[in-house]
């Protein structure tokens, strides 16, 4: 049957791609693309664990279920559309300075 | 010899390793999803993490987006199992209509060569995949092999209703009627933010000129 470890297996795997990826691309969007990895690595942890601590007692009594994974993972979801924004933004001021995407040359940018 | 000797006994370890992860995934305990077809989880599980595998081996970035739109896409399915619906389509709405678009964009807005090639050093890379490697396994050590089964879970047994979308809005407007105020704050200056730094030097220069 599939349980709890299943989820928690897929969402390590799924973050160790992620760093991965951060660690392994010269171009600048790859690496957001490995951030947005770990970000739904995070999200399915959370789903799974707010499925799997489900009061089921208090529900029978008339309780509504607890949905806190659930809002963590929404505003998570609205974070990383806002990094990926703001992030974009950055990138495309870069390229039009540099006429490159590759973050090798974006010493200049440490000051 | 040292050296096939530290090979050998590292080989040993991770079969062991992974029989282990094996063993407590098939053995898993009572809180399970009944409903849910077991091959159903392995077929969508196994789309995520081929997608991901190829986000990191794949070196050309538009293949590194569609490799992505798969893993998020699985994702979203394997929300479904977990009875948030309401999640999977925010998932499929923002992440794969919204977030992968702008990456898209960003892609085609930055390279005059969608193909062109940005590679790092070989021992970088491999640098980069152990120290993924690494993680992956003490994750999947500490999460699955040594806590998952002592946590005190609970799961109802047979078919579950979804998280309704009502309890969902309760608790935006309840409990946590702040965060979501802030994220919409947070929205606005990401939108007034990102025209600024997008809008670049050369339009700032002019406009001064012209006055």
């Amino acid at each position: 049957m599939i349980g709890l470890g299943h989820f928690l297996t897929l969402s390590a795997i799924l973050f160790g791609c992620g760093v991965a990826t951060i660690l392994t691309k010269r171009n600048a969007i790859g690496i957001l693309m490995g951030v947005e990895l770990i970000l739904n690595a995070a999200n399915v942890n959370l789903v799974a664990f707010n499925r799997f601590s489900w009061a089921g007692e208090a529900v029978a009594h008339g309780a509504a279920p607890a949905v806190d994974g659930l809002m963590f993972a929404m505003f998570i979801i609205v974070l990383a559309a806002a990094e990926a924004a703001i992030a974009l933004a950055i990138f495309l001021n870069f390229y039009n300075h540099f006429s490159t995407i590759d973050i090798e040359r974006a010493r200049m940018l440490s000051g | 010899m040292t050296r096939w000797c530290i090979a050998a006994i590292l080989a040993l370890h991770i079969v062991s390793f992974f029989t282990r992860v094996v063993r407590v995934l098939l053995a898993q305990q009572p809180p399970t999803l009944d409903p849910v077809a077991p091959w159903l989880f392995y077929l969508f599980a196994g789309v995520a993490v081929l997608g991901a595998l190829g986000v990191v081996f794949s070196q050309q970035i538009v293949r590194m987006a569609v490799f992505l739109l798969f893993t998020l896409g699985s994702v979203a399915m394997l929300y479904f199992f977990l009875a948030a619906e309401f999640l999977a389509a925010i998932q499929l709405i923002v992440y794969v209509g919204g977030t992968l678009i702008l990456i898209i964009f960003g892609v085609m807005l930055t390279s005059k060569n969608p193909f062109i090639r940005l590679t790092v050093p070989v021992p970088q890379r491999i640098m980069g995949w152990g120290i993924g490697v690494i993680l992956t396994a003490l994750m999947i050590f500490i999460g699955v092999v040594e806590l998952a089964n002592k946590l005190p879970l609970s799961s109802p047994t047979g078919d579950v209703e979804p998280y309704g979308v009502a309890d969902l809005g309760r608790n935006l407007l309840g409990k946590y009627a702040l965060p979501f105020e802030l994220a919409g704050v947070l929205l606005l200056v990401v939108m007034i933010g990102a025209a600024y730094i997008a809008k670049g030097r050369h339009t700032d220069l002019k406009s001064e000129d012209s006055r």
